[in-house]
């Protein structure tokens, strides 16, 4: 476990708060009406969704979002515990309970209230964050009965009813400060930094490289997980708190942290994200139609090659496409893939079905659709035709050995294993690294061995006075909630600096 | 969104775009580009920048319109604008002084290799401008370039400059004649691709400014990769500039025609909507 990962209790403020919010009586009321054994009896709501066969031809969104009635039955089934273990499991401590019991009193609206406190993109994170490995992990729930209170889908529904109802309430402002900050990428956490310093009263401008706001959550995740009308929504918000938004520039190139900081900028925020592909460095990868996963999903997603040629920019569909690697990023790519016509979609992991870091519920969904999956195998060269397009690859099998650092089974080469088969499109989704702009244009700023931007863990300062950095860019590649995690650590940070003038 | 000073058609086909973008024009160095994409449903492709006011903060880029984006580019008036402008991109020019620089510009890269030959010159070095045009009445900025070069070569088919030749012979004829320090080439990929092997005999550092295909132009996607000296190099943020000598020139022209039919398939689309 290394220093990022260490912030795991609770902070006794929060406990306090939660405490109070628990105490209250309608809480106990609400507790009293439902017995425990009731609430146990209730089995999870199931996640409506649009059929396998269906939804694997077309971009709309696979999870159709559960209803009201459904919400409330799933939000009976929490405990309403005296120490709940869910808080804790969240990277932005969102306070669990009172949200889901005011799903269960049917105010759904105050419910998404309370959601916000803690979390500016919940539409965003009840869609896309992995609640298994995190609050529904520590659900009591789920060690009493194996199935957790499906949190993650109430988040969805709470945030989906206050868009539906004409999107969240602007809170008070606090009066203007006459502070300027720059957040350097308008990603998860560029834009949770941005909401919380707007509502502190600082003028804050996003300055995205990009031509649409999201970071990731635009280029990357597919309209069938994350419609973009949800960021549309959450970026409408942000401009009523007054944050500014200067898109297609690119920190580091059309200005730097130090023109902007001579332009009046007092504070940083860097959440440029992991914008640079890893290739695996073998024979063939080259050959057109192999892709990294940043450019396959950015030509769908940002782009809108799903609908070529109406908009300009095209994108292979492939016959039999081969996605390599276990994350969600390859979940992504292959269904993609599925849905722009591949007979065959297949995905290529070097390790086994358990080590497989994507989201359960998008394996679930990828074998659902007719993805394949080929454990234990990894690419060691593509071979091309004579036009230098990519048409079959060689794989070797492997085998799980002893545990490596990560905790999980190393795989081994089986001697003698190579085999080649046919493909004609190949999709690298093996991680990303930080992107260098910024760490090359920004003298002085630390840097560790893989690129990333060195950070103190607790305020998220960087090297230099009054810059702060978050996400993929500190992380090296790690999940929105995380990267909104360092975002709300960094902006309590930059808030109390720009209050205290430069000593915080 | 920018908007658009000028366009003009310099000669048929090649067109001249400026734009104002104070902040690009304040920061851009020879060699670098921009990324820009002509509507809401268009294609983001980088252009190099030929020349900028910083005072007026414009930025100028010179296109030849082929494909359904630089066409779309091509109809764009003073007052339009364009949704995306950005940069400047890539690693500038390394334009020291060396001696002498013969400076070698193709069809749209006569004007990219103006900010270089004008580089080099303000350097110290002496600069031979070369220009290759198909046809006499494609030469444009003939002026401009004859201003900065201590000497001016014009290659074309027509022979009213002087010769029909093809360009790798006008490079050998200018080695024959002088001592060159370094050759700078920007064009199309065979033009580039040409020169570097006119000069690879002699070896006379040859510097290219490659041009493969690329989508956010920040290192982020890669679609740009080129294989240079063996190794991977993203055009975006580790060139555009290249040892011609060492570039994989076969692998960046397959990639370059990676989607040869959707091109045409997007022209065609594109036509039938505007013109049905």
């Amino acid at each position: 476990m290394s220093d990022q990962d260490a912030k795991d209790a609770i902070s006794p403020s929060l406990a306090a708060e939660v405490l109070a919010e628990f105490e209250k009586d309608w809480r106990k009321d609400l507790r009293r009406a439902v017995p425990v054994k009731e609430r146990l009896k209730t089995g999870r709501q199931p996640m409506p969704q649009r059929a396998a066969d269906e939804r694997n031809k077309d971009f709309s969104e696979v999870n159709q979002g559960l209803s009201a009635e459904e919400a409330v039955a799933e939000a009976r089934r929490c405990l309403d515990c005296a120490k709940p273990g869910c808080i804790a499991g969240c990277p932005v401590r969102i306070d669990i309970p009172s949200f889901i019991k005011l799903v269960e009193k049917g105010e759904f609206a105050a419910a998404a209230a309370k959601v916000r406190e803690a979390n500016s993109l919940p539409a965003v994170c009840g869609r896309v964050c992995p609640q298994e490995t995190q609050c529904e992990e520590k659900c009591h729930l789920r060690k009493a009965t194996g199935v957790a209170v499906g949190i993650g889908n109430l988040e969805r529904f709470v945030s989906d009813y206050e868009r539906r109802e004409g999107g969240a309430v602007v809170p008070p402002l606090a009066p203007p400060t006459g502070h300027r900050v720059a957040v350097v990428g308008a990603g998860p956490s560029g834009l949770t930094v941005a909401g919380e310093l707007a509502r502190l009263g600082h003028k804050v401008t996003i300055f995205e490289a990009l031509h649409e706001a999201g970071g990731v959550l635009v280029y990357g995740i597919p309209e069938f997980r994350l419609p973009k009308s949800i960021l549309v929504a959450e970026v409408a918000y942000l401009e009523r708190l007054g944050v500014e938004f200067r898109m297609n520039f690119i920190v580091g190139k059309t200005a730097t942290i130090d023109d902007l900081r001579a332009e009046g900028y007092e504070a940083f925020f860097i959440g440029s994200g992991a914008g640079l592909p890893n290739f695996m460095k073998i024979p063939g990868e080259n050959l057109v139609g192999v892709y990294s996963a940043n450019e396959y999903l950015t030509r769908v997603n940002l782009m809108r090659a799903y609908d070529f040629p109406r908009y300009d920019t095209p994108v292979f569909p492939g016959r039999r496409a081969a996605v390599i690697g276990g994350g969600n990023v390859a979940m992504d790519s292959v269904r993609t893939a599925k849905r722009l016509g591949a007979e065959q979609a297949l995905i290529i992991y070097r390790r086994s079905r358990t080590e497989m870091p994507a989201r359960v519920e998008e394996v679930h969904h990828a074998e659902e659709e007719g993805i394949e999956f080929h454990f234990l195998t990894v690419p060691t060269r593509y071979i091309g035709d004579e036009h230098g397009r990519v048409k079959a690859m060689e794989c070797l099998r492997m085998e799980l050995g002893e545990p490596d650092a990560s905790g999980r089974r190393r795989p081994v080469p089986v001697a003698g294993s190579e085999f080649t088969t046919e493909v004609d499109l190949v999709v690298v989704a093996i991680g990303q690294s930080p992107n260098p702009l910024i760490p090359q244009t920004t003298p002085g700023l630390g840097v560790g061995k893989w690129g990333t931007i060195d950070v103190d863990w607790a305020t998220m300062a960087t090297s230099l006075p009054g810059v702060y950095a978050g996400g993929d860019i500190a992380r090296g590649g790690a999940t929105v909630i995380l990267a909104m995690g360092d975002a709300r650590t960094a902006a309590a940070a930059m808030g109390r600096r720009l209050k205290n003038g430069s000593a915080g | 969104m920018p908007r658009v000073i000028r366009r003009e058609r310099l000669v048929p086909n090649i067109h001249l775009l400026e734009v104002e973008a104070p902040e690009i024009a304040r920061k851009c160095q020879p060699g670098q580009f921009v990324i820009v994409m002509p509507d809401a449903r268009g294609e983001r492709i980088p252009l190099t920048i030929a020349d900028w006011d910083r005072e007026r903060g414009t930025v100028v880029c010179v296109f030849m319109a082929v494909g359904t984006t630089t066409r779309k580019l091509a109809l764009l008036n003073a007052g339009d604008h364009v949704p995306i402008f950005a940069g400047p991109l890539g690693l500038p020019s390394d334009t020291g002084r060396v001696g002498t620089v013969l400076c070698a510009g193709g069809c749209f890269g006569i004007a990219a290799i103006h900010p270089l030959a004008r580089a080099y010159k303000a350097a110290g070095n002496r600069v031979v401008v070369l220009v290759d045009v198909k046809a006499d009445y494609l030469l444009y900025w003939r002026d401009k370039l004859e201003r900065i070069a201590d000497a001016f070569v014009v290659s074309s088919r027509d022979g009213l400059y002087g010769g029909t030749d093809f360009v790798p012979n006008h490079i050998r004829e200018v080695l024959e004649r002088e001592k060159i320090d370094r050759v700078v080439a920007v064009g199309c990929t065979y033009f580039m691709s040409s020169i570097a092997e006119a000069t690879r005999p002699s070896g006379i550092k040859t510097l290219v400014s490659l041009n493969p295909i690329m989508v956010d132009g920040t290192g982020m996607c890669g679609a740009c990769r080129v294989t240079v000296d063996g190794r991977t190099k993203f055009a975006c943020v580790d060139g555009p500039d290249f040892d011609g000598h060492l570039v994989d020139w076969a692998e960046l022209y397959a990639r370059r025609k990676s989607y040869f039919d959707d091109e045409i398939r997007s022209l065609c689309a594109w036509e039938e909507e505007r013109f049905p």
